[in-house]
């Protein structure tokens, strides 16, 4: 579970990361770095310290890639948590605007629901 | 305010359009331009709920597959030809968001006129220029905008002005336009013009969506791989180097005073159009036509033979005959250079029902009025089909046996009546009896109308008399 107290909170996708480094310099609050595993495209994806994200929003702005970074804003004011089987934890989950009845785990985006779809 | 930044909707969630087994991630390089453009666009595209109603034109280049990513109405379209296809589009779909994405290969090279007379009549697109100083997609060779001293793969030594001329800068020149509404240079370099890239974005889509006005949005970009930089040190470069040369800013915006176009479609009547053309209305009795009114017709003719032979006109008799018996029409010509002699053929489509295309692949009757046509058409005709030919002039019979044949020594009979240029009339007047196509009354009085030369008119009612009578001699 997720338990950092920052104003903001960046999840980032390391499939979809390029690892290009454009967000780890753009960050201005310095939470961001190059981690040193690999992806399966053989990137060392950006990753997140846990701790500082201001939720301002740059490194999503930064990022070419359109599903890498995900940028919660007010993240000290979301305290709904559930247990994703997805991601296998609790994390903290949200209501879209579209289907407020849905609730998505902020980890993977995804719906929490009892039967997941494996993505094709 | 969003209080998360995520993913647009105006994107796929899996890529499905991508072959290979990795549909989440783009095709773009590391550190790409592209991406944080798209990321823009779709943002805009979302915030203002026109994603249903978007029509995202790909180019040729990096981006040419947008239509992967993009959740909206896509088309993919030849080099340099966006801003055409973006025209026909908004034209067609006037409600419609238009967007038409290019490169500088593809907008200041290929398709300069395009974008210059589709920006000079001010169509309602949104066009987003994305200059990056090189060709990107095939290597990185020498683009128009690629700057002076720089060194690509085809100008190793660096681009001089004496070989190549000075880079081109878009934006002033759409500028100079009259019909223009918004035209601004943004790039995707620090931070802080990446966010004023995307007020402009906004704003150039708002534009459009709420006074169809033509707004030309260039950003300046970086291709890391191709100026063979990080993708950290490439934005910097656009910074420092490339966004020196073309100076940012807004080049012309008049969108204050600009008031909505209205692209409402000019439709004229049909009374209109004979009018404008002088043409009457054909009038035919409805009675004699009355027999051919439940009839079930659906014939792809094709007709070929030397120029001069008539075939293009025996093409355009029997579909005027077709449109007086009210059926739907196709005339479709096809000859070489030359006025007189060579080849030519034509294709018509006569049926009872609406026509899509007016291309004859597999005619269901062939007209061959010499040796050459037949030689090449035969062995296209469907099964059950029917060949009519002259065999005045072609010395061989058909070879097929699946068919219906017809040989009438057209040219001959043309002859014996006192011009050879009526044989042509004499395969309508068969080919009217055998198939019992239309009605022969009809024909024969409206032939004066379609005719140009009246005082032919005798002759060819004569002549189409005589392929009847031909054809009934043959039943017989």
């Amino acid at each position: 579970m997720v338990t950092s107290k920052s104003r903001g909170h960046v999840v980032i996708d390391t499939e979809e990361c390029k690892g290009c480094e454009l967000c780890v310099e753009a960050c201005p609050s310095s939470v961001l770095y190059s981690s040193d595993e690999f992806n399966t495209h053989g990137y060392h994806p950006a990753a997140y310290k846990g701790e500082g994200c201001t939720g301002c929003g740059i490194c999503f702005y930064t990022c070419p890639e359109p599903g890498a970074m995900t940028v919660y804003k007010r993240w000290d004011l979301m305290t709904d948590t559930a247990e994703c089987p997805r991601c296998g934890g609790e994390y903290k989950v949200f209501h879209t605007d579209e289907k407020p009845e849905v609730l998505v785990c902020t980890n993977c985006l995804k719906p929490i629901q009892e039967k997941v779809i494996p993505i094709r | 305010m969003n209080t998360i930044l995520k993913k647009s909707d105006s994107f796929y969630d899996v890529y499905e359009r991508r072959p290979g087994a990795d549909k989440l991630t783009t095709t773009y390089c590391p550190g790409c331009g592209h991406g944080v453009l798209h990321k823009l666009i779709a943002e805009a595209l979302d915030d203002f709920g026109v994603r249903e109603k978007t029509i995202f034109i790909s180019p040729v280049g990096c981006s040419v597959f947008a239509y992967y990513y993009f959740h909206t109405g896509n088309v993919q379209v030849a080099h340099g030809r966006a801003p055409a296809v973006a025209t026909g589009i908004k034209r067609a779909h006037p409600h419609s968001v238009v967007i038409s994405y290019q490169g500088d290969g593809d907008l200041a090279a290929i398709g300069t006129a395009e974008i210059m007379h589709a920006a000079n009549r001010g169509e309602g697109i949104t066009v987003f220029f994305v200059n990056n100083a090189i060709y990107g997609m095939t290597g990185g060779q020498m683009a128009p905008t690629t700057l002076i001293g720089q060194k690509t793969m085809t100008s190793p030594r660096g681009r001089t002005v004496n070989n190549e001329g000075f880079p081109i800068c878009m934006s002033e020149i759409i500028a100079t336009l009259k019909a223009p509404v918004f035209v601004e240079r943004v790039m995707i370099g620090d931070t802080k013009s990446t966010m004023h890239a995307r007020q402009t974005v906004r704003k150039a889509l708002k534009l459009q969506i709420e006074k169809n006005a033509f707004t030309f949005i260039e950003v300046l970009a970086a291709c890391p791989s191709n100026m063979k930089m990080t993708p950290s040190r490439s934005r910097q470069w656009v910074k420092e180097v490339l966004a020196d040369y073309f100076p940012l800013g807004v080049k012309k915006d008049v969108s204050g005073e600009f008031e909505r176009k209205d692209l409402s479609r000019m439709v004229v009547k049909n009374s209109e159009l004979h009018d404008a053309l002088n043409i009457e209305t054909a009038k035919v009795d409805s009675e004699k036509i009355a027999p051919y009114r439940e009839k079930i017709i659906n014939e792809e003719i094709k007709i070929a033979g030397f120029g001069g032979q008539g075939v293009l006109s025996l093409g355009t008799v029997l579909s005027e005959m077709s449109m007086r018996h009210n059926y739907e029409v196709s005339w479709l010509p096809s000859y070489g250079p030359e006025m007189r002699g060579g080849t030519a053929n034509c294709s018509v489509k006569i049926s009872k029902k609406k026509i899509g295309s007016p291309l004859v692949a597999n005619p269901t009757i062939l007209i061959a009025m010499n040796r050459p046509s037949l030689d090449k058409f035969e062995h296209d005709v469907i099964s059950g089909g029917l060949i009519i030919y002259d065999d005045s002039l072609i010395d061989r019979k058909p070879t097929r046996d699946d068919v219906d044949v017809i040989a009438i020594p057209a040219t001959k009979i043309a002859d014996e009546l006192g011009n050879t240029k009526a044989a042509n009339m004499i395969i309508v007047g068969a080919l009217i009896e055998y198939k019992n196509l239309m009605s022969q009354e009809v024909v024969l009085e409206s032939l004066g109308d379609v005719l140009k030369r009246k005082n032919l008119v005798e002759l060819n009612q004569k002549a189409i008399l005589r392929g009847a009578e031909f054809i009934k001699n043959l039943k017989k």
